[in-house]
């Protein structure tokens, strides 16, 4: 199964090579998994089937818990309306308890959504396996960790044997040379490379990003490429650890001290892909090339730049794409040729764990510094956790959010996937930072775009489409 | 996890591409902590319009779905593949799975089934044309037949999950085998990862 053990190797091949405990011809691999990251929408029922085998943990110590797709962003310190989330936010608690593993849930200093507070608690290291019961567990990857989401079986399998049977993954390169332009972003950057390969594009691979504009990005940015790698289809994301990622990483609370962390960096600095490694599939984008995008359908491939106009299904190649494309339209209430920037919007979501750090409430807040946002409009800021939400409150961010007209939220996944009460109402139009715009995702009947939190806080102000260069023409 | 064999039956026709998973359990029913009652859940938002595909009477007491390209995409939520089961779906057929359905499936024993896009074509074509056509998918054999529409076609597994599915293996005991490997493992891992105590 060591497909790749001697000769040049990629960052995946050698991050894989290094976690297999058990390899057998013609069987799939037994990994270990260096952190396990668990959430109360996704373990319940794993929790349950331990007991019910008589089963331990086998690591708390590698495993940590949130409570992030529940917790509503409004009034924490009273009891939950809604009873069955409430119960569920109850089970993590007491399941965490019974078996040793740490939990922060609701109101806790470190509590977020769970792709926020890895990394900003270092223990998002690279080099690491990392799973979760969740399909943005890719986000990780931003550090050269093979992270990939798992679902319910697997977080039990993970909890019972901190290990999981995995098939090696095909490797793929995309590779985004040369400089953004002004005012575009990591989110363009990972939306044009879904339009590009298309939602299945990456399936059965792991992507490394690569390239002069992804080693320029900060790790904030980084982690937003990464994160939505998976709507891409991929197994998982990653890029290759540099001095931005240790510069990050160091003097955070669980990053190595001391002579370990001289050690641990002289490790990282082997993980890079070495010259001559071949990729089973490569991709190549010009950055010079990029613009801001904004989805216009019901699936992240669906994407144009803000410059564009809705598109014609009857104008795409594909049967079954002009089918999807022309019911998208329908559901999104769009009529094709419209411009984009004439689009009209209801609500601004500003959150989620591919744009809810602290880099992206700054690049938000810098947009709407001394503006309104229009008469009418809903805005909603959430912080990815509540360490991102002290900082902003130390520097001021949220002043300029609430004089601004937007709500200034508690922490958690909100509008992202509306299992909390912020939700959309059927029909409305929102502009969101979030990584879905399936149908019914911010809630029955809503209609999402997928933005970066620049285009997000100017089309805030204008209520319709705009960056920020817009505002001030 | 029972073992899979052979399932015979007929199938509804669930002509979309790229179906995501918040479309087969949309995430209002992801709070409930049990893992049994999704059934009423699967495509809850779709199945508001009448015309809807399992709404349609033709189709009630199918046990396949036959689905258009990329099903599964999207959340991890290994609630979709309960409440696929639950509904009384024993396969699901497609040109391409998203790789977390796929293996949540596995693990459920919801056989998914991958065929190339002429064959889910004609498959779609098919049970469009006649709810009652029978279909008959064989593990071991990896081939899905439709004698009354002339349809035979092969499908692929591996053939370690061939295995586990034909005899039902349980995966963490599967795992367990190799608990002396995964000690030897800890015991070399470097002191400076990081532990969340
Ligand atoms: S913010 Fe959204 S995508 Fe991220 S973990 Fe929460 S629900 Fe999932």
């Amino acid at each position: 199964m060591s497909r790749s053990s001697s000769g040049p190797r990629t960052l995946a091949d050698k991050v894989w090579d290094a976690h297999v405990v058990h390899a057998t011809e013609g069987e799939p691999d037994l990994l270990f998994i260096d952190l396990h990251l668990v959430h109360e929408v996704t373990s319940p029922q794993a929790f349950d089937a331990i007991r019910l085998a008589g089963r331990s943990v086998r690591r708390p110590d590698l495993t940590l818990a949130t409570a992030d797709h529940n917790v509503p962003t409004i009034d924490i310190n009273k009891p939950l309306v809604d009873r069955v989330s409430a119960k569920q936010l109850e089970v993590l608690s007491s399941n965490c308890a019974e078996f040793g593993i740490i939990c922060y849930p609701m109101g806790h200093d470190n509590q977020g959504i769970v792709h926020i507070i890895g990394p900003e608690q270092g223990l998002t290291q690279p080099g690491m396996t990392i799973v979760c019961g969740d399909s943005h567990t890719s986000t990780h990857g931003a550090f050269g960790a093979l992270a990939f989401g798992i679902g319910t079986s697997e977080v039990e399998h993970v909890l019972a044997t901190q290990t999981l049977p995995e098939q090696r993954p095909e490797t793929m390169a995309v590779n985004i040379e040369g400089e953004l332009p002004p005012g575009v972003t990591a989110k363009d950057i990972v939306l044009a490379v879904i339009g590009k390969i298309g939602t299945g594009g990456g399936m059965g691979h792991v992507i490394e990003f690569r390239g002069a504009a992804i080693r320029a990005l900060s790790m904030e940015g980084r982690m937003t490429v990464c994160n939505m790698s998976i709507e891409g289809g991929a197994r998982a994301g990653m890029v290759a650890p540099d001095q931005t990622t240790f510069d990050y990483l160091e003097r955070r609370p669980h990053a190595p001290k001391g002579a370990d962390w001289g050690d641990a960096v002289e490790y990282w600095r082997s993980l890079p892909t070495d010259e001559g490694a071949t990729f089973d599939k490569e991709v190549h984008l010009d950055a010079t090339t990029l613009m801001p995008y904004v989805t216009w359908g019901t699936n992240p491939a669906q994407v144009v730049p803000i410059d564009g106009a809705v598109p014609d299904p009857s104008s795409l190649a594909g049967a079954e794409d002009r089918d999807a494309a022309a019911r998208a339209l329908d559901y999104m209430g769009l009529t094709s040729g419209t411009p984009i920037r004439e689009i009209v919007v209801d609500t601004v979501f500003l959150g989620s764990c591919t744009n809810s750090r602290i880099e992206d409430l700054r690049a938000a807040a810098a947009v709407l510094d001394g503006r309104r946002i229009r008469f009418g409009l809903r805005a909603i800021a959430v912080p990815g956790s509540r360490r991102v939400k002290d900082q902003a409150e130390a520097e001021g961010l949220d002043k300029i959010f609430t004089t601004s007209g937007f709500e200034w939220r508690e922490p958690g996944c909100s509008m992202c996937l509306a299992m909390n009460p912020d939700k959309l109402a059927p029909g409305e139009r929102c502009a969101s930072t979030s990584n879905r715009n399936f149908e019914g995702r911010q809630g029955r009947g809503g209609r999402t775009h997928l933005v970066s939190p620049a285009v997000a806080a100017a089309t805030a102000v204008a209520g319709h489409f705009a960056t920020p260069e817009d505002l001030d023409r | 996890m029972k073992p899979v064999t052979v399932i015979t039956g007929r199938a509804v026709p669930l002509d979309r591409s790229d179906v995501d998973t918040d479309q087969i359990i949309p995430s209002d029913w992801l709070k409930r902590v049990e893992r049994t009652g999704f059934g009423a859940g699967l495509f809850a938002e779709w199945r508001d319009d009448r015309d809807f595909i399992l709404n349609n009477q033709d189709f009630v007491g199918a046990n396949i779905l036959v689905a258009g390209h990329n099903f599964g995409t999207g959340s991890s939520r290994e609630h979709a593949v309960w409440a696929l089961l639950d509904y009384g779906f024993e396969a699901v057929v497609s040109s391409q799975f998203a790789d977390i359905f796929h293996n949540n499936s596995i693990l459920q024993g919801l056989l998914p089934v991958t065929v190339s896009q002429q064959v889910d074509r004609a498959l779609l074509d098919a049970v469009q044309a006649d709810p009652t056509l029978e279909l008959t998918i064989d593990v071991a054999r990896g081939t899905i037949e439709a004698p009354a529409a002339g349809i035979t076609a092969t499908f692929s597994l591996d053939e370690f999950t061939r295995e586990r599915l034909l005899n039902g293996w349980d995966e963490i005991g599967l795992s367990l085998r190799h608990e002396a490997d995964i000690d030897k493992f800890e015991a070399r891992r470097p002191d400076w990862l990081p532990t969340t105590v």
